[in-house]
């Protein structure tokens, strides 16, 4: 038949289009086998950075706590790092940071959850296709104009209204960190609440509920480990923000808990000291090393519980 | 016999109806409170600015006279670092999102390397600069150059870089390279030829977005040690440098010593945000422009 000669000829001519192919082919095929071998050696250069930064964390903190003990690290009150007599308690610095980050996840958990609340359940599709990029602008203004924002606006502005507020203190920065953190949230929790089905909504609306009460009796709990789980990375990043707080919390050491005053965090130790002064191999020097390492490890554990929360308590629909 | 009071329905549904259109306009008020934050910031920065940014600002260079101080030495230092980030974010970060996505075969190892990029993603970009201070600067010996600068800020985005890359390879359609496949193409044939021209707007996109993030990038800067004072402009990626958003730290914390330092730094911020601006506009109009969608 037709069709099966043309089959034939077909199959003979394939034949020897391959055995004339593979005569060329030994270039092309040292290429096919050594691609991946070069991607995977691009790939492996990530775990390598996550390598490096335990490895110099841990050699460099290990170094450390050989001249100073670890229980003095941990439980100590007074840092001094520059005294003849120098201390070493990072409980100030974990105070600031602490401090620092709570007053951020007051103004950004709120603002940013309500935010989420109307985009997810309120704005109609073009109102939130104008208002979610306009947000995200706030995300992408760099770090450094925020605390500029902080230092020269922000600050004299609560000095006007409540002068007992130093200069340099960690109410404003705080606030700032917020603000910057709310888009963060307000995206992650609308994208939980949006992928909250719709027939669920439908329901309650059916049976009289309100959108309000919709929305804070079945969408909420519904979307909670992804709203959990965007406020948790929220305090992840106030963690680690360093510019604002190092321009405009200053760089005082005291343990305190009055938010009017200067209070140094984590990130700004870090700045300070690594800012030119200590010179390799004294311990202040080693000291910059055990506070990345608290940090390192906080942030770390902060993202992981992240994770975990909305792996673990995720509703299926 | 009525079921149903009418009269006692509106007036419990009114009170509810009510707290639900108020608590609408707070959310409302919240969605908005950014955006005005965000006006108040960019005007302050303007007006800050005002009669500061000239010709002398934009092409002198660093001085300690508010008068006579000019920018173009640290903003050549984030070109040049530009330089060095974005070739090697782009090279390692494709070259990963092709190995995890078309060459890795799904097991341990590549859960492990995925794992691990999202968990670096994470990781505050101040240990960024720890980690680049030990191996680049120290160890490596290379001291506070731009090379040094540049491939701290290249460890820093290419998580995100990989990602968005990853991502890119995925919206591309199977039917493509099975058609690829069934033409008798080999697999890097098929990934060359077919895969990263349908990909490579996404990945771009993403790239130019996590560029954008490295510029405004102080701290792991600060921690390299870039020096307040620099006269000359950097001429390659083994020079010294300064680079803007230093530039901008150190003005605004010596604003309280100097006033006049407070309307350089928001002149500096202009430049660095009309720089952003600049970048990513560029990557909408390659998204919207080159993205075929299938």
């Amino acid at each position: 038949m037709a069709a099966n000669e043309n089959n034939k000829n077909t199959a003979i001519d394939v034949k020897g289009m391959i055995a004339k192919n593979k005569q060329g082919k030994s270039l092309s095929s040292i290429t096919e086998k050594l691609i991946p071998v070069v991607l995977f050696l691009f790939a492996i250069i990530t775990v390598f950075t996550t390598v490096g930064i335990v490895i110099t964390l841990l050699t460099e903190t290990i170094e450390f706590f050989k001249r100073v003990p670890i229980w003095d690290f941990f439980t100590g009150t007074v840092l001094k790092p520059m005294s003849q007599n120098p201390e070493f308690g990072v409980l100030p610095l974990l105070n600031g940071t602490i401090i620092s980050s709570t007053i951020a996840m007051l103004v950004a958990g709120p603002i940013g959850l309500m935010a989420a609340i109307y985009l997810s359940e309120y704005a109609s599709d073009r109102v939130r296709k104008v208002l979610k990029p306009m947000l995200e602008i706030l995300a992408g203004i760099p770090t450094i104009v925020y605390g500029f924002f902080a230092f020269t606006f922000v600050t004299p502005l609560i000095r006007s209204i409540w002068p007992d507020v130093a200069a340099t203190n960690i109410l404003s920065p705080g606030i700032v960190m917020g603000i910057m953190i709310i888009p963060m949230i307000a995206s992650l929790s609308e994208d939980a609440m949006s992928s909250v089905p719709n027939a669920m909504r439908e329901g309650a609306l059916g049976l009289g509920a309100t959108k309000l009460e919709t929305t804070f009796k079945v969408v909420i709990p519904a979307a909670l480990s992804g709203i959990i789980a965007s406020f948790v990375l929220g305090i992840s990043r106030a963690i680690g923000e360093t510019m604002i707080v190092t321009i405009a919390s200053g760089s005082s050491k005291n343990f305190t808990f009055d938010i009017t005053q200067s209070m140094q965090t984590m990130t700004a130790y870090i700045v300070e000291v690594s800012g030119g002064e200590a010179a390799a191999g004294t311990t202040i020097y080693y000291s910059l090393y055990a506070v990345a390492m608290t940090l390192f490890v906080f942030t770390l554990l902060m993202n992981l519980l992240a994770r975990y929360v909305s792996r673990r308590f995720r509703e299926e629909y | 016999m009525k079921y149903l009071n009418a009269d006692q329905v509106t007036k419990r549904m009114d009170g509810r109806i009510a707290k639900n259109n108020i608590l609408k306009m707070l959310f409302l008020l919240a969605t908005i409170f950014g955006l005005i934050v965000l006006a108040i910031l960019i005007y302050r920065v303007v007006v800050d600015s005002i009669g500061w940014i000239d010709w002398n600002f934009l092409t002198g260079r660093q001085s300690t006279d508010a008068e006579r101080a000019g920018i173009m030495g640290a903003l050549l230092g984030t070109l040049w670092m530009m330089l060095v980030v974005a070739p090697v974010t782009l090279i390692l970060g494709i070259g990963t999102a092709i190995y995890l996505e078309l060459y890795a075969k799904k097991g341990r190892l590549q859960a492990i390397i995925q794992t691990n990029i999202s968990n670096l993603a994470g990781v505050p970009s101040i240990v960024y600069g720890i980690l680049g201070l030990t191996i680049f600067v120290r160890a490596m010996e290379m001291g506070n150059i731009i090379l040094a600068g540049g491939l701290t800020l290249s460890l820093l985005i290419l998580p995100i870089v990989i990602v968005a890359a990853q991502e890119a390879i995925r919206a591309v359609p199977g039917f493509l390279s099975e058609a690829s496949y069934g033409m008798g193409a080999t697999k890097w044939q098929t990934i060359k030829n077919v895969i990263l021209p349908a990909a490579l707007p996404g990945m771009l996109t993403g790239a130019i977005l996590a560029l954008s993030r490295a510029i405004g990038e102080t701290a792991p800067l600060t921690v390299i040690g870039i020096p307040a004072l620099i006269i000359p402009f950097p001429e390659g990626i083994f020079d010294k440098f300064t680079a803007l958003p230093m530039q901008i730290y150190y003005w605004t914390i010596d604003s309280s010593l100097v006033a006049e330092y407070a309307n350089l730094a928001a002149g500096t911020i202009i430049v660095l945000l009309v720089l952003l601006f600049v970048l990513n506009s560029a990557a909408i109009f390659i998204r919207n422009k080159f993205q075929q969608r299938f």
